[in-house]
């Protein structure tokens, strides 16, 4: 242990402004990296399923295949 | 593609004439020839860049101090990045018109290999942008007060310089060619690549004046610019064939 | 070797081998950089001269390696694309990409913070900023280059010749800089030294590098797979894929 009190190593010896801020902003980017590519699959994950069903649906009942095609509200919002 | 019909009306003459079995020179010298035409009878866009590059080497002088002594410390650099961005200036033209009028897709359809007939154009583009502008330079040099005795080494460095800025150049104009705002995304791709032949072209000027050898660097412009022309002009092919057929 | 290449054929496989494997590389590089992290913060001695601000080589370094491997990376993956037609290494560029700017912002910052306490400024034109910046440059030039273009096909292959053409530059500008830094500035204080730095100093930033690099490859193994999703999405294995996690 490089330090004897947490204080100590928060102040990294008069040097926390720039250590803090260059490992701060490394831990900002990958997480940020992480959370992009989490939130990317999930959002695809979702608009993939969405349109399975949507296609199914309109497999399974071809009467109401006409209408909902021009008016695309129908579907949008009760996914 | 648009013009595939009406290219051979329109200005290239000379690559019309010229039959199939002429072979690899004949087709470089057509092509060096037509595109040497041509630029001449658009003079106006072969002065632009001198005549920026002149009033950018104005406007330092007026922004930073009249002072000589100022002046002649960082005039090497000042040249050189101004002659730099004069050639840069003149690079969204290269393959420009001959993309909208469809004559470049007729240059991709000769049966000879498209990397040296790019070559020609790329000549052409350095004797009327570069050449001008590295005899033009000692000129200014002299209002920027650089220090007597290189100038020639101005001159000579330029001139090696510009045809390695014009074939790297020519890979970020081709890739550009076909997008309807690529001028400024070209200034992005090649200047980075621009920064080798930089520093030893102001390097070189730089030695010039402080007395020390000037060989070991006018000898690196020339590695870069052989190694340029091995490689550029086969990414200027295989970039002008994703621009014409993406 | 050719079988291999012949199964990147096949997105459906990838997907399938990626899934098993991405858990472990996260994993590792969740263990690496967080053994790391806390060895390199708390438990490694502070440097004699530089003391606690030699703590940023931890982040530092490991930045500067993926940077550079990252744009090695996309000209391999980019020539395998143009010469093989294999679209999975045309996603793996593309994906990389912004990772491999982020990690090049990284290293030019902590750099530049690391230069307060050393070398009193927040920029110098240290031969190693320098050339970091112009890597900046030249991804944001990939980047750029990729979103110009309306048709997926030429994008590919535009910023695969760029990312190629980039990386045959990097080594020229790199020792360019070098040249150029040592000519200008008689070498000052290095950012990271030479000298043999005790195991308790270089045990962790071995360990941050190698989470840097199981970072790298699992994000782009899942942003990999992200983007099959996008692009196979009309393919009915992903079809079935979406009915299946429903």
């Amino acid at each position: 242990m490089a330090f004897d009190t947490l204080q100590e190593f928060f102040a990294m010896g008069g040097h926390a402004p720039y250590v803090w801020s260059a490992w701060g902003l490394t831990a900002a980017l990958l997480l940020g990296c992480v959370l992009h590519a989490r939130a990317e699959r999930r959002q695809l994950l979702r608009q993939l399923e969405r349109r399975v069903r949507r296609e199914g649906r309109l497999a399974a009942d071809p009467a109401r295949a006409t209408p909902i095609q021009h008016d695309s509200g129908g579907y949008t919002n009760d996914a | 593609m648009s013009a595939t019909d009406g290219s051979l009306s329109g200005g290239d003459m000379s690559v019309g004439h010229v039959e199939p079995q002429g072979g690899l020179t004949v087709a470089f010298c057509a092509t060096l020839k037509r595109d040497l035409v041509l630029m001449l009878r658009r003079r106006s866009e072969v002065m632009n860049p001198l005549v920026f590059f002149a009033i950018v080497i104005t406007l330092f002088p007026i922004g930073i101090s009249p002072d000589p002594q100022l002046l002649a410390a960082i005039a090497p650099g000042l040249l050189w990045v101004a002659a730099l961005l004069a050639a840069l200036l003149s690079l969204d033209s290269l393959f420009r018109a001959d993309y909208d009028d469809g004559s470049l897709e007729q240059l991709l359809l000769t049966p000879q290999p498209l990397a040296l007939l790019t070559l020609a154009k790329v000549a052409v583009h350095w004797l009327l942008t570069g050449l001008p502008l590295a005899l033009m330079a000692p000129l200014l040099g002299i209002m920027l007060a650089l220090p007597a005795g290189s100038y020639l080494v101005l001159a000579l460095s330029l001139a090696l310089g510009t045809a390695s800025l014009s074939l790297i150049g020519a890979i970020g104009a081709a890739l550009t060619v076909g997008l309807s705002r690529g001028g400024v995304l070209l200034s992005l791709l090649v200047l980075p690549l621009y920064i080798p032949v930089l520093i030893f072209g102001a390097g070189a000027v730089q030695a010039a004046i402080l007395g020390d050898g000037i060989m070991a660097h006018l000898a690196i412009l020339g590695a870069l610019l052989s190694l340029a022309l091995c490689l550029a002009p086969w990414a200027i092919a295989a970039s002008l064939r994703i621009s014409i057929n993406g | 070797m050719w079988a291999f290449i012949n199964k990147l054929r096949s997105p459906k496989w990838f997907y399938a081998i990626s899934a098993r494997l991405q858990p472990w590389f996260w994993a590792a590089a969740l263990l690496l950089i967080g053994t790391g992290t806390i060895w390199g913060l708390a438990f490694a001695p502070a440097d004699y001269q530089q003391g606690n601000s030699f703590r940023i080589i931890y982040v530092h370094v490991p930045a500067a390696f993926l940077a550079q491997s990252i744009f090695v990376s996309m000209a391999i993956t980019g020539l395998v694309f143009m010469v093989w037609k294999i679209k999975i290494c045309d996603m793996a560029a593309a994906m990389m990409a912004p990772l491999g700017a982020a990690m090049t912002f990284i290293a030019l910052f902590s750099g530049a913070v690391w230069g307060v306490p050393t070398w009193g400024t927040w920029w110098m034109w240290d031969a190693r900023l320098t050339s970091m910046l112009i890597l900046l440059f030249l991804y944001l030039g990939v980047i750029a280059l990729r979103g110009a273009f309306t048709s997926r096909d030429s994008a590919s292959r535009a910023a695969s010749v760029l990312a190629m053409v980039g990386v045959i530059n990097i080594p020229i500008i790199k020792y360019s800089v070098d040249w150029w830094y040592t000519l200008h500035q008689p070498a000052t204080f290095t950012i990271t030294g030479r000298a043999a730095m005790p195991m308790e100093m270089w045990a962790p930033l071995l360990i941050m590098v190698l989470g840097f690099y199981s970072f790298f490859i699992a994000l782009t193994l899942t942003r990999v797979r992200s983007e099959i999703l996008r692009r196979e999405s009309n393919k009915h294995w992903v079809r079935e894929l979406a009915g299946e996690t429903r």
